[in-house]
């Protein structure tokens, strides 16, 4: 369960107020108009951002003062997901070992990580030499292994054309169902929400509010939200 | 490092005798140190303005390869350079023999002329850089819109061009005439005596021949003063002015088109070239005949340059690494202007205060090799930081947050990340590291003793026994180990390191 207990989260002079639960195992969509704070709010739970007041804390561990690596949360960011000079097997495996010591059964698990994301015999390129769509495949492979309970997304897809950027969401729909995983997901497209999140949290006017079911506040939805969907 | 250089400069303080001051021999130092920096930077800015602005605006074959070759004279060694000099313009030079055939007397290289001929060698090319990015930092829109209202010519240059110039001259000149000020190797191979010594070689005569300690550290003293002085200004005047990459970036341009235009340019262009390229041909004809048989003393001091050279560019990168990381990570702003004390400082200044510090325990000529190498080292340092540090800011900010969610903190970032991430400028800043420490004749000259030598150091005692022959061979032999260093490093990081 992650719980922002009255946290101001600061990025620059902007500040974002949250006080919210997001009980385990949950789908959740991060929607609202541009520069209402939503990537603040995924930042601030990942620990780039600092907690000027107030805690985040997750299943009753206090992790507000956490550096990002020790946090309980695996990341996807906009562009950037994969280091480039390094093979996609590396990649993955920084999944199991930031050092990159990895043992034979460590390189069978990102073997088998590749493998399940459609990424089989890929193992010794580099992200340079693949598509858009398997950078995402190999990023999501990562995540697989990292085996984080909170999966947080600030919308690596979007550069995907939309039938590769449903492809992803219904693999990480899947991902996140297997690992158990709680998911973060920032979203501009209602059709991505609706997809595969149950809940939806509202950010707007400097304020995360608390989830509602995605279709019940997509379907009727306060002013800031209407005047964004248009 | 910034102890080392504060040590140096600490033990220099404390020998200097103040209370006796300048002697006559002293002022004149300083007024020609003076004079024929002004002179040089003037000439250099002066040519170069013409010369960039007709690589400006024409395209021809060969035109990114001298622009490359605008780079070179930073890895060429002085002596070098001097011997190519002094075979075309030299009392038995081309120039002269020229003027024989139309019975004109020769012309004369030494002295104050001399010395601004080889600062104009070594600088016009930087000039010409500097002055070129000004140029290519125009907007194209620019020039369009000046094509479009008829703008051609001198008005051109008055409109678009000459607030530009006003602009950036002031600061290329001072970075120039910085850099002049510290001039010691051009000093000692075509100055000299009484009229032509500026402050770096009256510390090496101090020092050499009159074993005058105090003296030698109070002329440090100003000779820091003078440089600490001219390079703040040059540094404030240039801020942000870079190696000049992405100068051969291709510009449209609509003026310039008339047949006088055009034979300015041409002209300009290649008189500038031949400037710089005869020299080293003459280097390279008088060098080969006699390769074969060069002294046994050449060889051995080439094997030592490289070492040398290794060493040098071995503890330039454990103090340029670690202290590019604290920089990227914004860890360091301490650390960022230590790296800068090593403009601020000269080397002969720091080889003196190194000398009176090691030689009340030591003999400094035993440390005559080691000194030479970390001197070299953090002459290099600024440049490595500025090769190395807007890269690794880049690597910070793109993959940074990357590392971080990853746990990757610390050391596990800088091995698998920063470091393989910066191998094409590691290459490039070791490289330059190699090539200066190679051809360096500086403090070589203060510690060593007449039984070990460095290459630039053995061309130069070849020269002061006029076995012109053998010097220009060795020379040669420098000319082809300092570029290939370089290009070897260079190289070896650019090798599959990828955007």
């Amino acid at each position: 369960m992650l719980k922002l207990d009255a946290a101001h989260i600061r990025n620059g002079s902007f500040t974002l107020a949250a006080d919210l639960t997001i009980s385990g195992g949950a789908t959740v969509a991060v929607i609202g108009p541009s520069g209402a704070g939503k990537s603040t709010l995924i930042e601030g739970i990942a620990g780039f951002l600092p907690v000027a007041q107030g805690r985040i804390s997750w299943d009753g561990t206090d992790i507000t003062d956490q550096p990002p690596g020790a946090r309980p949360v695996a990341m996807l960011f906009q562009e950037d997901n994969l280091f480039p000079h390094l093979t996609l097997a590396q990649n993955v495996g920084l999944g199991l070992s930031p050092n990159l010591r990895l043992s034979a059964h460590d390189k069978t698990r990102v073997t088998e990580a590749l493998d399940r994301v459609g990424l089989a015999g890929m193992a010794t390129r580099k992200p340079g030499a693949l598509s858009g769509g398997q950078r995402s495949r190999a990023a999501l492979a990562r995540v697989m292994l990292q085996d984080k309970p909170l999966l947080l997304l600030d919308e690596p897809f979007a550069a995907l054309g939309p039938a590769l950027r449903m492809e992803m969401l219904d693999l990480v729909a899947e991902i996140a169902r297997e690992t158990g995983a709680t998911l973060l997901m920032i979203s501009h497209a209602p059709e991505d929400a609706r997809r595969i999140t149950a809940q939806a949290v509202l950010v707007a006017e400097g304020t995360a509010h608390a989830p509602r079911p995605t279709g019940e506040l997509l379907d009727n939805p306060p002013p800031v939200l209407r005047d964004y969907l248009g | 490092m910034a102890a080392l250089i504060f040590g140096a400069l600490l033990a220099v303080a404390l020998r200097a005798e103040t209370g006796r001051g300048f002697n006559a021999a002293d002022w004149a130092a300083l007024r020609f140190t003076l004079v024929q920096a002004t002179l040089s930077a003037l000439f250099s800015v002066l040519l170069a303005i013409p010369v960039a602005r007709a690589l400006a605006r024409r395209r021809f074959r060969g035109r990114s390869l001298l622009i490359a070759l605008l780079g070179a004279p930073f890895i060429l060694p002085v002596i070098v350079a001097v011997l190519g000099l002094i075979e075309v313009f030299g009392r038995g030079g081309w120039v002269s023999a020229a003027l024989g055939t139309l019975g004109l007397p020769p012309v004369q290289i030494y002295g104050l002329h001399g010395v601004v001929l080889a600062h104009v060698f070594f600088n016009l090319p930087l000039a010409t850089r500097l002055v070129l990015q000004g140029w290519q930092e125009i907007p194209a829109e620019r020039f369009r819109l000046a094509a479009l209202l008829g703008i051609d010519g001198w008005a051109m240059f008055r409109v678009i061009e000459m607030p530009m110039l006003l602009r950036l001259i002031p600061g290329a000149f001072t970075v120039i005439f910085a850099i002049c000020l510290t001039s010691f190797a051009v000093a000692l191979t075509l100055g000299g005596g009484p009229r032509a010594t500026t402050i770096e070689l009256a510390i090496y005569q101090a020092f050499r021949f009159d074993f005058d300690l105090g003296r030698a550290a109070l002329l440090s003293a100003v000779q820091l003063g003078l440089t600490v002085f001219a390079g703040g200004i040059a540094l404030w005047l240039a801020r942000g002015e870079g190696f000049g990459s992405g100068l051969d970036r291709g510009l449209r341009r609509f003026d310039g088109k008339t047949i006088t235009a055009r034979w300015v340019d041409a002209l300009f262009i290649g008189v500038a070239a031949l400037f710089l390229l005869v020299p080293l041909m003459a280097i390279a004809l008088s060098g080969l005949p006699g390769f074969a048989d060069m002294p046994r003393q050449v060889w051995t001091a080439a094997a030592t340059s490289l070492g040398v050279a290794a060493l040098s560019t071995v503890l330039l990168l454990c103090m340029a690494l670690p202290m590019t990381a604290a920089i990227a990570t914004e860890r360091g702003r301490m650390v960022e202007i230590a790296g800068l004390l090593g403009l601020a400082a000269s080397p002969l200044v720091i080889g003196t205060g190194l000398f009176i510090a090691i030689r009340p325990y030591a003999n400094p000529q035993d440390f005559a090799l080691p000194v030479t190498a970390l001197v070299n080292a953090i002459t290099v340092l600024p440049f490595a930081l500025r090769i190395l540090v807007p890269r690794a800011r880049d690597i910070v900010s793109r993959q940074g947050r990357l590392g971080l969610s990853l746990g990757m903190a610390g050391l596990p970032f800088l091995r698998h990340v920063l470091l393989p991430r910066l191998r094409a400028q590691i290459g490039f800043a070791a490289g330059l590291a190699a090539a200066l420490s190679m051809g360096d004749l500086g403090v070589i000259t203060l510690f060593a003793d007449p039984n070990v030598a460095t290459l630039p150091l053995q061309v130069y005692r070849l020269m002061g026994s006029y076995q012109m022959e053998a010097a220009a061979a060795a020379s040669f032999l420098l000319l082809i180990l300092s570029f290939a260093v370089f290009w070897l490093l260079d190289r070896g990081g650019h090798r599959h390191a990828e955007t």
